[in-house]
């Protein structure tokens, strides 16, 4: 208790001038009141700098401007506000930093504020283990705009990810993105009007349940590319989502990766490994629900291997979906009457010049759950190749990577 | 405690007597925490006007500095009395325990002329204690008689001419705390950015620090980067030694933009990594709707010297540091991209 009390009045001295400093009743360590009013931005990135580890840094209610990106590099700091909603950032105008606030510390918590039209990405979360987003908001005010920030909730390089309750709007690339990390799970969130809803990217050990994605352009994307310094992307469970009417036109500047996907994409999982896709409620997603892929791209890497392998897919419902599939799709789909099935592989076996191989792509559902598979063979497209067939590939489910346990919901 | 009064008095009128000859203050330096006042830590002569330093700092220059918005620098180092340096063919120098490095960012009313009327903007320190390198911003008052601890930094208005004679009007942010954080780290340490023997070793300047007792000794082998405005040089290491001052303490392996997989230091040798064809990763609109970072023989479609020339958050880059885009930088990587044949 004393070494509490002595990190509580070191902060005092630091920060009695613009903050209320007490110790909270139920909270076991320091806590810092940032107040509003005309400092409160000031006020704020001081606490976030000079806060001890362990403090919980609370912001009351109210719309606040911001101009510059906030920072956070302080192990165990708890950032909380009055709710969504009720403690707005707003960073409308913003001139500085490439995010609304970045965290690069572990077992930080930021829960209970909206971050609203920042310049670039909402939050990012860097190399910070053990990090919480719970009931938070990231949202772009406006009809989707491609000049949104790419990305709403953007854990990257970490390990003990946890995305709880979280709602994000407008991103002009995913809402929730969680990239090169591994541990993650990202439950009971919202994300609409997004390009992607929700992005698992080249990371490993993730589940995905019990979100609701609606009115992206995809709803849920588990990709795995070349060039970056965490690859091999493996192990993802994507059950008890919503995914429905994510037709969105794509608003996604030209060269991301994610200004590939058509609009009217319910699930798209591309060169990941071992994902598993049940459970799930899948609607009127205009293009195609489910869609397996390879890479679509021409690549230099050695070490990348383009194709998904050992995806299973079982036990969803499907209702709606297909009816008005875009882009290349829409174009494959003038052969079969303008309408595109509920599951889709691109049929994708090998990568030029190697030889082909099963990816033991597994389909579990109700007979009448149509599936397609392009018979594409190999990129880049060569339309005399192309072997449809509505077929499933008849690969075996193998057993679901064993649940996603973080050790701060320990 | 009469003691302890005693001595602080006598150092009190000790200070008020003879300014000029306070040293270094190696528990101030030392500290956990910033102090108040630059000239708290014995650096500089303590109430006189501009940074005066004291003979226990020693000026240094870079062969590339990093671009701060046509700022002028100084650059000091303070090595602690019977401590030496290390420095490695590549590597930043390895600095002892109570290392200081000072750098100094001003402007005169007209930088064709940096000598009239220079004005002090900001300090900023690299203090080597014991738990690792700290970064701390501190802020010139108006008089120039002392420099502030700035943890949030500052904004201020710059109204100058440029060296090349252009009227500048604009928003100069001092970097908080964090924002040094972000570009000197490697990992979750900080290290300093400049001073690798690469950008130090030029006007016998290596030599010299061997000669004050700075530095343990000469490298055996010191890889020399070209001045990256040197039209004598060969452009592609020009155009590499300017990426890898003003970009490489981010863009590494180590760097804040680690997970872009663009990696620009003056060692990368792969092609993909230093950007050419290769796709952005998460850049949004940072990507300004083009394909590549680099377009070989197409400035113009390349994300690179896009970033570069824009001044809008979420596409400028570098993201921290900068308000206005160096032109000569940016013109230097778009001849660069310029002569790489088209595939």
């Amino acid at each position: 208790m004393k070494k509490i009390v002595l990190l509580a009045g070191a902060a005092l001295l630091v920060l009695g001038a613009c903050s209320n400093e007490e110790m909270v009743a139920g909270f076991d360590g320091p806590k810092i009141e940032v107040a509003a009013g005309e400092n409160f931005a000031v006020d704020l990135q001081t606490a976030l700098i000079e806060a001890g580890v362990g403090t919980r840094i609370e912001l009351p209610a109210g719309t606040y401007k911001l101009v510059d990106g906030l920072s956070l590099d302080v192990a165990g700091v708890t950032l909380i506000g009055a709710g969504e909603g009720e403690t707005i950032l707003d960073f409308a105008g913003q001139q500085g930093a490439g995010e609304g606030l970045l965290v690069t510390s572990n077992d930080v918590v930021l829960q209970d504020f909206t971050i609203r039209d920042t310049a670039g990405d909402g939050i990012k979360s860097k190399g910070a283990d053990g990090i919480i987003y719970r009931n938070v908001t990231v949202e772009w005010t406006g009809e989707p705009d491609a000049d949104n920030g790419a990305y709403g909730v953007y854990p990257v390089e970490s390990t003990n990810v946890l995305v709880d309750g979280v709602t994000v709007r407008g991103a002009s690339d995913a809402g929730i993105y969680v990239g090169q990390s591994k541990n993650i799970i990202v439950r009971n969130s919202l994300a609409e009007y997004n390009v992607a809803g929700i992005e698992i990217e080249n990371s490993s050990f993730a589940d995905v349940y019990d979100n609701t994605t609606k009115n992206n352009t995809g709803g849920i994307l588990v990709f795995d590319l070349p060039n970056l310094p965490v690859m091999g992307g493996h192990s993802t469970r994507i059950y008890n989502n919503d995914v429905y009417d994510n037709n969105t036109p794509n608003f996604a500047p030209p060269g991301n990766i994610v200004a590939s996907v058509p609009s009217g994409t319910g699930v798209m999982i591309m060169a990941n490994e071992n994902v598993h896709i049940f459970n799930n409620k899948f609607a009127n997603n205009r293009t195609v629900q489910v869609i397996v892929n390879a890479y679509i791209n021409e690549f230099d890497d050695e070490t990348y291997n383009p194709l998904p392998r050992n995806i299973s897919i079982y036990d969803n419902e499907y209702s709606g979906g297909g009816e008005d599939p875009q882009g290349l799709l829409g174009e494959f789909a003038k052969a079969f009457g303008g309408r595109m099935t509920a599951i889709v592989w691109d049929g994708v076996t090998k990568w030029s010049g190697e030889e082909s191989v099963d990816i033991n792509l597994a389909i579990n559902e109700a007979d009448n759950i149509g599936f397609l598979s392009l018979g594409v063979g190999s990129y880049p497209v060569v339309e005399a190749n192309l072997k449809p067939s509505p077929f499933r590939p008849g690969g075996k489910a193998g057993t679901a990577p064993s649940p996603v346990k973080l050790p701060q919901e320990q | 405690m009469r003691f302890w009064a005693v001595i602080c008095a006598l150092f009190l009128i000790s200070c008020a007597d003879n300014p000029a000859t306070s040293g270094p203050d190696l528990a101030v330096i030392l500290a956990d925490k910033p102090a108040k006042n630059l000239s708290d830590y014995g650096l500089i002569k303590k109430a006189e006007v501009g940074f005066q330093a004291t003979s226990s700092l020693h000026a240094y220059e870079l062969i590339n500095p990093l671009f701060t918005d046509y700022a002028a620098k100084q650059r000091y180092v303070f090595v602690p009395e019977g401590k030496k340096a290390e420095a490695q063919k590549d590597d930043i120098v390895s600095f002892p325990v109570g290392t200081v490095l000072v750098k100094n960012f001003g402007y005169a009313p007209d930088m064709r002329m940096p000598d009239e009327g220079a004005f002090l903007v900001e300090t900023r320190l690299l203090i080597h204690n014991e738990a690792g390198w700290k970064a701390y911003p501190y802020v010139w008052n108006k008089a120039q008689t002392e420099a502030i601890y700035a943890p949030v930094g500052k904004k201020l208005n710059i109204k100058t001419t440029s060296p090349d004679g252009t009227s500048l009007d604009f928003t100069y942010a001092v970097p908080n705390a964090n924002q040094c954080k972000t570009c000197h780290q490697t990992g979750h340490d900080i290290i300093p950015i400049g001073p690798k023997a690469r950008n130090l070793n030029h006007q016998g300047q290596l030599q010299n620090w061997v000669n004050w007792g700075m530095l343990a000794a000469r490298p055996q082998e010191v890889s020399v980067v070209p001045n990256a405005f040197d039209l004598t040089a060969k452009l592609d290491t020009r155009a590499r030694a300017y990426l890898d001052i003003n970009c490489a303490h981010c863009h590494k392996a180590e760097g804040s933009a680690s997970n872009s997989g663009l990696w620009l230091d003056w060692n990368e040798t792969s092609s993909v990594r230093i950007g050419v064809q290769k796709h952005p990763t998460a850049a949004g609109r940072g990507a300004g709707g083009f394909i590549y970072v680099i377009d070989p023989g197409k400035p113009e479609n390349s994300i690179l010297p896009f970033r570069m020339l824009s001044n809008e958050a979420g596409i400028a880059m570098p993201e921290l540091g900068r308000s206005l885009a160096h032109l000569e930088g940016v013109d230097l990587i778009s001849d660069w991209i310029s002569q790489m044949p088209e595939n």
